[in-house]
């Protein structure tokens, strides 16, 4: 498997100019039907680098996002992920999704299984880890995310903000190169946004590479390297986060904060 | 239950508190125990209380007389009908003791029954690892489960190992129910499934061949079908071949059900979240380990109640076997009927009948019930 993995690399890098940026899309289109959703996408992104998305809905924010690991196909346009291209080829895909975690609005934690197994799932059965070791790689995450405690329980037991926390640990199990987060606190009670973000710092920290979209402002200026505005399927207007929430250039985007911020 | 009768509690004292000063005292009778439950549920209104009595009055007229006929009434031994009604004027058991043989094996050779007995036991054993997950060694029991049918044609069958070759016209009565029943049962559900997913399946062939085939299924009724496997599929076969007839209508009864459980099933797959199936992707899980994993253990859970519908309609559609001349437990109580000396006892053959079939289907239904409990994860 490693070799493999090498190989595609190698391969792939030396049509990806050798940079070492871990996400590289240019160029990249998206339709649904006759809806353009995404326009022209450029982003490069480095190792350890921690980007936040933000925009208005139905901006192409969380469709960007989702085509980084294949949810969503692109029609044009290119898209490397650690050095492999995403095309159709689906040993390519898995390969990237193995790199690549993500975390859902709606947590998606597996409701047959306890806290644990859905831990310890993807290690076993795409990472080949032999079960014990699995789990004790879930219970340190599980610790991580301070409810090594609940391990036995099942997701329907758990409170939103817990179900959340398992969820970043389920991704952080399969010891990705990439988190991606797709607003991961919108659906949550108000007094368990904290929790949830403050896991994510935490993460943030350790020198994960991340994507968030989020609409958590304060989340951007604590942890982000980069902030990018999206309206209309374009990307707008990306900055470092003292410049973009105090300077903001393009119009839209003024307009755009404006109205989140103004309560 | 029986602290409603506390000695300090007389009816008086009911009033004399608050509501809470006294959580260790037990609930006053007026809110809690039978007689509650009685005068709410069953008089609590004035319509509430003429269908509970309309009710009583109708099951008073019924019960009594049924257990009279069924058991206090009823004649246990004798060779004849006239032997009954000299002893009592309720059921004549002794009918149905005397076929109690014909109506479990049929023609099966009275030599050799012993290895339906067997093979009746060892599914017993094979089917306990797959109802039952606390079983001791069950991935080895799972094993034999797996090469039971193999042995069960075997035994029952023969023609090796020494056994006598048993053709399977003699096979008849209850034991044919079960073997038609229990083949239908073990092979609809996964060709369910697979039939299930393929009609959900992006490859547009595989796609268009699922829905015709469930459709195909659907739209014809079984006894044509049982027709068709008797009559026709001779004639698509190369000449000379024996394809057994019982074969035959074990293949057609197993794709019948399959194609009303890939509908059941369908339903169940479309209960789950599309949440499911990203985070599943996203793990870098393949198709068949997000299947396996995630989505059917979720999709079956789902689809209890319309899977073990379809099971228990099959069991029940095994008594049409009648129509190609097979004699199942419904076709020897028929045929029984036809005897000189214990003619017009109809009542007594299809009340026996149905007590079989009900206790078949109820301990189903019962069992999915319990699986349903089981499966619960709080969600």
């Amino acid at each position: 498997m490693a070799e493999t993995q090498t190989a595609a690399t190698a391969g792939a890098i030396g049509s990806s100019k050798g940079s070492d940026d871990i996400i590289q899309i240019h160029g990249m289109h998206k339709w649904y039907g006759d809806f353009h959703v995404l326009k022209d996408i450029n982003l490069s992104v480095k190792a350890k680098e921690r980007i936040v998305i933000c925009g208005p809905s139905g901006s192409g924010k969380s469709t960007l996002i989702r085509c980084i690991n294949r949810l969503e196909e692109h029609q044009k346009g290119d898209i490397y992920v650690n050095g492999i291209e995403l095309t159709n080829d689906l040993k390519n895909i898995d390969l990237i999704r193995r790199e690549v975690g993500m975390v859902f609005q709606h947590f998606n934690l597996f409701p047959h299984l306890t806290v644990l197994e859905n831990c310890t799932l993807g290690p076993i059965w795409v990472r080949q880890t032999p079960k014990k070791e699995a789990e004790a790689i879930a219970m340190q995450y599980l610790e991580r995310v301070k409810i090594p405690e609940q391990a036995l329980k099942f997701p329907g037991q758990l409170s939103g903000g817990q179900q959340q926390r398992v969820a970043i640990a389920r991704s952080l199990c399969m010891s990705p190169k990439i988190m991606l987060f797709d607003e991961p606190t919108s659906a949550l009670d108000p007094e368990m946004i904290k929790e949830v973000l403050d896991t994510m710092i935490e993460l943030a920290d350790t020198g994960m590479t991340m994507l968030c979209v989020t609409h958590e402002m304060g989340f951007a200026k604590t942890v982000a390297d980069r902030v990018i505005f999206m309206d209309g399927g374009e990307i707008i207007e990306q900055n470092e986060p003292h410049s973009f929430f105090d300077n903001p250039q393009h119009e839209r985007t003024q307009l755009f904060l404006s109205q989140i911020l103004a309560h | 239950m029986a602290n409603t009768h506390n000695p300090d509690m007389t009816p008086g004292l009911v009033n004399a508190y608050e509501p809470g000063e006294h959580p260790d005292w037990p609930a006053p009778s007026s809110v809690k125990g039978p007689a509650h439950w009685i005068k709410t549920n069953l008089f609590g209104s004035v319509t509430n209380t003429l269908l509970t009595l309309l009710t009583i009055y109708l099951l008073y007229k019924i019960i009594p007389a049924m257990v009279d006929w069924m058991f206090i009434d009823a004649a246990y031994t004798g060779t004849s009908r006239k032997d009954c009604e000299a002893q009592a004027s309720g059921a004549c058991w002794a009918f149905i003791g005397t076929r109690l043989q014909l109506f479990i094996y049929g023609f099966y050779p009275e030599a050799e029954r012993w290895r339906v007995n067997l093979t009746a036991i060892l599914l017993v054993v094979a089917l306990a690892p797959v109802l039952y997950d606390n079983v001791p060694h069950r991935g080895k029991a799972l094993i034999f489960t797996v090469l039971y049918p193999l042995i069960a044609g075997v035994l029952l069958v023969g023609g090796i190992f020494g056994l006598e070759y048993v053709a399977t016209d003699q096979f008849g009565g209850l034991m044919l129910n079960v073997i038609i029943g229990v083949t239908g049962i073990a092979f609809s559900l996964p060709i369910g499934i697979c039939l299930a997913l393929g009609r959900q399946s992006h490859l547009p062939v595989l796609r268009i061949v699922c829905v015709a085939f469930i459709e195909f299924i659907r739209g014809v009724p079984l006894i044509t079908l049982l027709f068709v496997a008797a009559v026709m599929l001779s004639y698509f076969v190369p000449p000379g071949t024996n394809f057994d007839l019982l074969v035959r209508m074990l293949i057609m009864v197993t794709l019948f059900a399959s194609g009303y459980m890939a509908e059941v099933i369908r339903g169940g797959l479309q209960a789950i979240p599309k949440g499911q199936y990203e985070a599943a992707d996203s793990m870098g899980l393949k198709y068949w380990q997000s299947m396996r994993l995630i989505i059917l253990p979720q999709a079956l859970k789902i689809a209890i109640p319309g899977i073990v519908n379809t099971f228990i309609a099959l069991y029940k559609d095994t008594t049409l076997v009648i129509v190609i001349g097979r004699l199942d437990i419904l076709g020897i109580g028929r045929s029984s009927l036809a005897d000189s000396k214990w003619q017009g006892l109809s009542t007594e053959v299809y009340v026996f009948v149905a007590i079989f079939f009900f206790i078949s289907c109820f301990l189903m239904s019962r069992y999915s019930l319990y699986l349903e409990k089981k499966l619960h994860t709080g969600h």
